[in-house]
Parts: C-alpha cells; sequence; structure tokens
C-alpha cells in the first residue's frame, strides 16, 4: 500500500455490503498512476469502479479525490470518467455528439464541445469517423470513442471497467498498445479492471488483486508475477504455488511432500515453478538428477497455446506443459500413473 | 452492431420444411377470427350509400364533428404524453412505496368502463364536484359539458394505454445508458431528455398512436361528462350514434369516414415505424 503524503490522487476504502457479498478494498494512486484491480469474476472488482463512480452507494469506508470527499457526492458531480465494458456508447448520436455529451452537461457551449470533441476523436485516430452512429464503427472504434467520451471531460480519475474484454483477439493486441499509450498520456489516476493478467500487467504500473471481495496482494506487476502469494494470482501468471515451511534448502509442503529449493530460508515460505519446469516418466526414473520427485496421476489434459498443459493429482496436485509430442510419447490419458520430477534450480522460494 | 445491410436478404421467403403444414386446429380459428374482424368492416363498405355519400359528407355537421373529433382526440394525447411519460417513467425508474398499487390504479381505467370513468369524472370536476367546485369558485372554470370537458374525458380513457406502453418499452430499455449518462455529468433529467427519450421514442410513438386512437372513438365518458352538443361536444362516435336513431345513412357515412381516418393515420404511422425500426 503506497502512502501518499500529498492529498493529490485517490484515496479510497470502499465497503460495499450487499446481501451476504462484502466488498472491502483500500485503493491509493497518485496523479499519472494506472492501477488494475485484477481478480476473478464475481470477485467485487465491478461493484469497486461502480462505487468509484458514484454508480453504487459506498456502506462504509472513504473516498477522496484529490483531497475532496466525493463519498456522498453524486454520479453526475464527479470528476470521474467511466470506459464502460460494452462502452454504452449512446446508439442516437453520432461519435462525436457521444463524444461533446460530457462537456455539454458539464456547461460548455454547443460549438465549443463539438470542437474539442472532434479534437479528441482526432487524437483517437478518429478524424473520419466523426459523424459516424455507434452501429457503423468497429469495436476497436467503439473502444476509442468510448475512451474519448471519457476523457472529454477532464476527469481526475479514470475507470475502466474490462476495456478490452470485448474485443476479439486481432483487434485486441491493437487496442491494448493504443490504450497503452493513451493511458500513459493521462496526467490524473486511472483504474482498470480486468480479469485478463496480461492486459493487467501491459497497462498498469501496478496491480491490486481482488478475490472474494478483499485485496489478496498488490505491488508491481513484475514482483506479482515472480512472487504470486494466491493459487488463483500463481495461475493467472502461470506458476505452481505452494504454501509450507522452510527450513534451509528444504520446504515441507502442507500438503505433504517435501521440495528442495536452491534458496535458503526459514519459517513459512512460498515455493513456485513454472509448468514448464516438470518432467514427466512413466515409470519412476533412475538416472534423474532431479531430488524433486513426486508420484502423480492424470487429471485432465488441455491445449494451451502450442503446449498441452497437463493436470495432475495424487502426491502434489500440479500442472506440467508437455508438446503434443511428448503427450503421445508417454500415452498419457486421464487416470494413467506417472511420477512428476522437478529441478530444485527450477524452483523458487521466498518467504511467505 | 455486426450486421449490416449486406446481410442476407431479410425478406426471402424461408423454403418450408417438408410435412410442415399450418396445423387445421390453429388455421381454422385464425381465420374465423380473421373474418370476424373484417366482415363488419366490409358490411360498411358494401352497404354504404355511395350515391348519397357526396350529399352526407358536404354537410357541415359532419365536418365539425369531424374537426372536433380531431382536435379532441389530438389534444387529449398531447396532455396524455405531458403528463404520462414522467409517469410511466416514475413507475419504471423509481422505487417508492405502495408503485405496485399505484400502478394497478394507472391501469383502472382500462378496465372501468368508460360510463363509469364519466360519471367519475362528473363527481370530481363536475359544478358540484370535488374538485370542480373549486374550479367553478376560484378562477370561473366549468369543464363538464364543454370541449375542455370532451378533452379531459378522452384523456381519461386514453392516459392509461400510453402510461402501460412507455413504461414496457422503459423497463425493456437498458438503465445503463442512464448511468453512462450521469457519468459524463447527466443530471437525471437531463439524462431522461437527452438519452432515455430519444432510445424510446419508437414505443412513445406507439403509446401516442394508442391513445389516440382510443381518443378518437371515446363515446361512454364523453357523452357522460360532456353530453352531446353539435360543434361544442359532439364528437364523431356520438354522431354517429345519434344519426343512427334517426339517418341510418348519415350513420354509414359518418362511419365511414372514421374508418378512413384511422386507416389512413395507421398507414402513416407503420411507414413510419419500420423506416425507424
Amino acid at each position: 500500500m503506497t502512502a501518499h503524503p500529498s492529498s493529490q490522487g485517490l484515496d479510497a476504502h470502499l465497503v460495499v455490503e450487499r446481501g451476504s457479498f462484502r466488498l472491502d478494498v483500500a485503493l491509493s494512486a497518485a496523479p499519472g498512476d494506472v492501477v488494475a484491480l485484477l481478480g476473478p469474476n464475481g470477485a467485487g472488482k465491478t461493484t469497486a469502479l461502480r462505487a468509484l463512480a458514484g454508480l453504487s452507494p459506498l456502506t462504509g469506508g472513504h473516498l477522496r479525490l484529490d483531497g475532496t470527499d466525493l463519498a456522498r457526492t453524486p454520479p453526475e458531480s464527479r470528476p470521474v470518467g467511466v470506459v464502460f465494458q460494452d462502452y454504452l456508447l449512446f446508439p442516437h448520436l453520432t461519435a462525436l455528439d457521444n463524444v461533446a455529451f460530457g462537456p455539454r452537461c458539464r456547461g460548455t457551449g454547443k460549438s465549443e464541445a463539438r470542437a474539442r470533441a472532434a479534437a479528441w476523436l482526432e487524437r483517437m485516430g478518429l478524424a473520419e469517423h466523426l459523424g459516424a452512429r455507434p452501429k457503423r464503427l468497429s469495436g476497436g472504434q467503439a473502444q476509442r470513442v468510448a475512451l474519448a467520451r471519457a476523457l472529454a471531460t477532464d476527469p481526475r480519475l479514470l475507470l475502466l471497467d474490462e476495456p478490452l474484454a470485448a474485443l476479439d483477439a486481432r483487434t485486441r493486441l491493437e487496442v491494448r498498445a493504443q490504450l497503452r499509450r493513451h493511458l500513459a498520456d493521462f496526467e490524473a489516476v486511472a483504474v482498470l479492471v480486468t480479469h485478463d493478467p496480461l492486459d493487467a500487467m501491459v497497462l498498469a504500473d501496478r496491480l491490486v488483486v481482488v478475490e472474494r471481495g478483499r485485496v489478496v496482494q498488490e505491488g508491481a506487476p513484475a514482483d506479482i508475477a515472480r512472487h504470486p502469494r494466491t493459487e488463483y494470482i500463481a495461475q493467472l501468471v502461470g506458476l505452481n504455488l505452494y504454501r509450507g515451511r522452510a527450513d534451509g534448502h528444504t520446504v515441507r509442503l502442507d500438503a505433504g511432500p517435501e521440495v528442495s529449493t536452491t534458496e535458503d530460508l526459514s519459517g513459512p515460505a512460498f515455493v513456485a515453478f513454472p509448468p514448464g519446469a516438470v518432467t514427466l516418466y512413466r515409470n519412476r526414473p533412475t538416472g534423474s538428477s532431479a531430488r524433486n520427485l513426486w508420484r502423480c496421476e492424470v487429471a485432465g489434459l488441455e491445449s494451451h497455446g502450442d503446449q498441452i498443459r497437463v493436470e495432475l493429482t495424487g502426491e502434489l496436485p500440479l500442472a506440467a506443459d508437455l508438446t503434443a509430442v511428448a503427450v503421445a510419447e508417454l500415452g498419457l490419458h486421464p487416470g494413467a500413473p506417472v511420477w512428476a520430477a522437478v529441478k530444485a534450480t527450477q524452483t523458487h522460494a521466498y518467504p511467505a | 452492431m455486426t450486421s449490416t445491410a449486406q446481410d442476407a436478404p431479410r425478406k426471402a421467403r424461408r423454403p418450408r420444411a417438408p410435412g410442415r403444414r399450418v396445423p387445421l386446429a390453429l388455421l381454422a380459428p385464425a381465420l374465423i377470427g380473421l373474418a370476424f374482424l373484417l366482415v363488419p368492416l366490409l358490411a360498411l363498405v358494401v352497404r354504404a350509400p355511395w350515391s348519397d355519400l357526396p350529399e352526407q359528407l358536404t354537410s357541415p355537421a359532419v365536418w365539425d364533428a369531424l374537426r372536433l373529433s380531431l382536435i379532441c382526440a389530438t389534444t387529449a394525447t398531447a396532455l396524455s404524453l405531458v403528463v404520462g411519460v414522467p409517469l410511466a417513467w416514475l413507475l419504471a425508474r423509481t422505487d417508492f412505496p405502495g408503485r405496485s398499487l399505484v400502478r394497478a390504479l394507472v391501469t383502472l381505467p382500462l378496465v372501468l368502463p368508460p360510463v363509469v370513468g364519466g360519471v367519475a369524472l362528473l363527481l370530481a370536476l363536475g359544478r358540484n364536484g370535488i374538485v370542480g367546485q373549486w374550479l367553478d369558485e376560484w378562477f370561473g372554470i366549468t369543464l363538464p359539458f364543454t370541449t375542455a370537458g370532451v378533452v379531459l374525458a378522452e384523456t381519461f380513457v386514453a392516459l392509461p394505454f400510453l402510461v402501460i406502453s412507455v413504461e414496457g418499452t422503459l423497463r425493456a430499455a437498458d438503465p445503463r445508458f442512464e448511468e453512462a449518462a450521469a457519468t459524463l455529468g447527466a443530471s437525471r433529467f437531463t439524462a431522461f431528455r437527452r438519452v432515455t427519450l430519444p432510445l424510446i421514442a419508437p414505443g412513445v410513438a406507439a403509446g401516442a398512436v394508442l391513445a389516440w386512437a382510443r381518443a378518437l372513438g371515446e363515446f361512454g365518458a364523453t357523452i357522460t361528462f360532456a353530453g352531446n352538443f353539435p360543434g361544442r361536444t359532439q364528437t364523431m362516435p356520438l354522431a354517429v350514434y345519434l344519426a343512427l336513431q334517426n339517418d341510418p345513412a348519415a350513420a354509414i357515412a359518418l362511419s365511414l369516414v372514421l374508418l378512413a381516418v384511422s386507416v389512413a393515420v395507421l398507414a402513416g404511422l407503420r411507414d413510419r415505424w419500420t423506416r425507424a425500426v
């Protein structure tokens, strides 16, 4: 949690209670920061976003933006811009009038609002689509219009709800790169909500991982990727993660077996290794130098990029990435018994 | 979003799967229903006194009644729009205690016999009515048996059609557009005026047509509350009914005029809608 001595930026503690669900998330950011709220579906990310925008009331906590208390301010009076997941461009207005809508509502004259909207759309590379209705825009264009519309009110807090989720894979790459540029240019606080770790890592300077309404980890993307603290994050970044007690170069896992590591630690610790570091054998290997060897059983196979991810249960539940050739040679199928080995040098242990 | 004009031609006749005939058990009642709706209209056309028609239609009484009908129905529709759209918004978008009761009360005039509505209006707005006596005493306004009374009687029966229709459209419209407008700085009223209203315009138009048609055909409440004074409160339906007593040929002629007006309006609006959608 970063402390901001100045009152500039976002300082929020969002508490929203609805039925049995409770969101309790502290969030702070300095102007210029891009923070990603990352979490599985139903974690409360969108609720947090709605609370920041004023669309859902806070039941507790506080919300200050640049030193101003916003907790009781209605959404239309907050200096907040929102890019909605499906954009919600007004279908009866042109791209230009969609973007001019905000400035118009905030008291700018019609011609000036339109001039400002045109400037924003030109900046987004949409100069040729000023007069287009949302229906006529491609997904990527609509996304940029939505971003321009949110930015045209000069918000002090920009919120993006799954900004790339509605796009197909190819457009996504391109839009992600553009969005990154626009966010880098944005001088106030940006908070984006996503369940895609790649989006989060590319777009944000800082990740806040939310699970079941709570912050489970936050920090720089690289730190979180290297030192995941929950299974969800480990899975997101593609790591096998275990918790245990370290004693020298050995960590006794809560799950049972021991893991040899290169790090010398003591006390509660995490051990992580990537699925690509796992080697599988049908018979117990004799000449293997790996000291970490577990008896497992194949639970499932799933293609994962150009590899096949093998889910294993048994002594130690883990995921292993193999080539299709290796899977065929080993004759792997659900239920097949296998030996899984990981070299100590491929593991990474860190204090819990 | 992806569907464009290049998509497959929509009007193309779908090839019928073999053996998928329309079952007689559905076809027969459907045709009977259709005939039931059309035969009376056909009878009106067949039995019309076509030779006398020019004479009938040039009588000033017909034109007075028609003019009054159109003016009153249109004014009643306008009144219904002014109060009905906000009322529909209130029912669809806000939460207040007793909302379902209010909705039930709004729909009451739909099922209430119009004559009863007329009596109720007399008791409320009549010269001795619970509101009417004050209108008379303070402002010197009397509503019963005036053209304004006709408009009020028609509004009373037409308004629920508009409210129900607009409320349904509002409920089907995505409220998140209003949220998007709010995050852009629009007050609830601005969001309603600049975003919601344009989005539900087709539904409002449909409700307005329903209300207008209902107002145009209004009989019971009108004759009870406003009476039957030619040129002042005698609308087409009243004129038709009166003519039927002593000059059936005139009644048929008047009915034909009403039929023609209704068909013209329906055709005109249909065309506009299909282009809008």
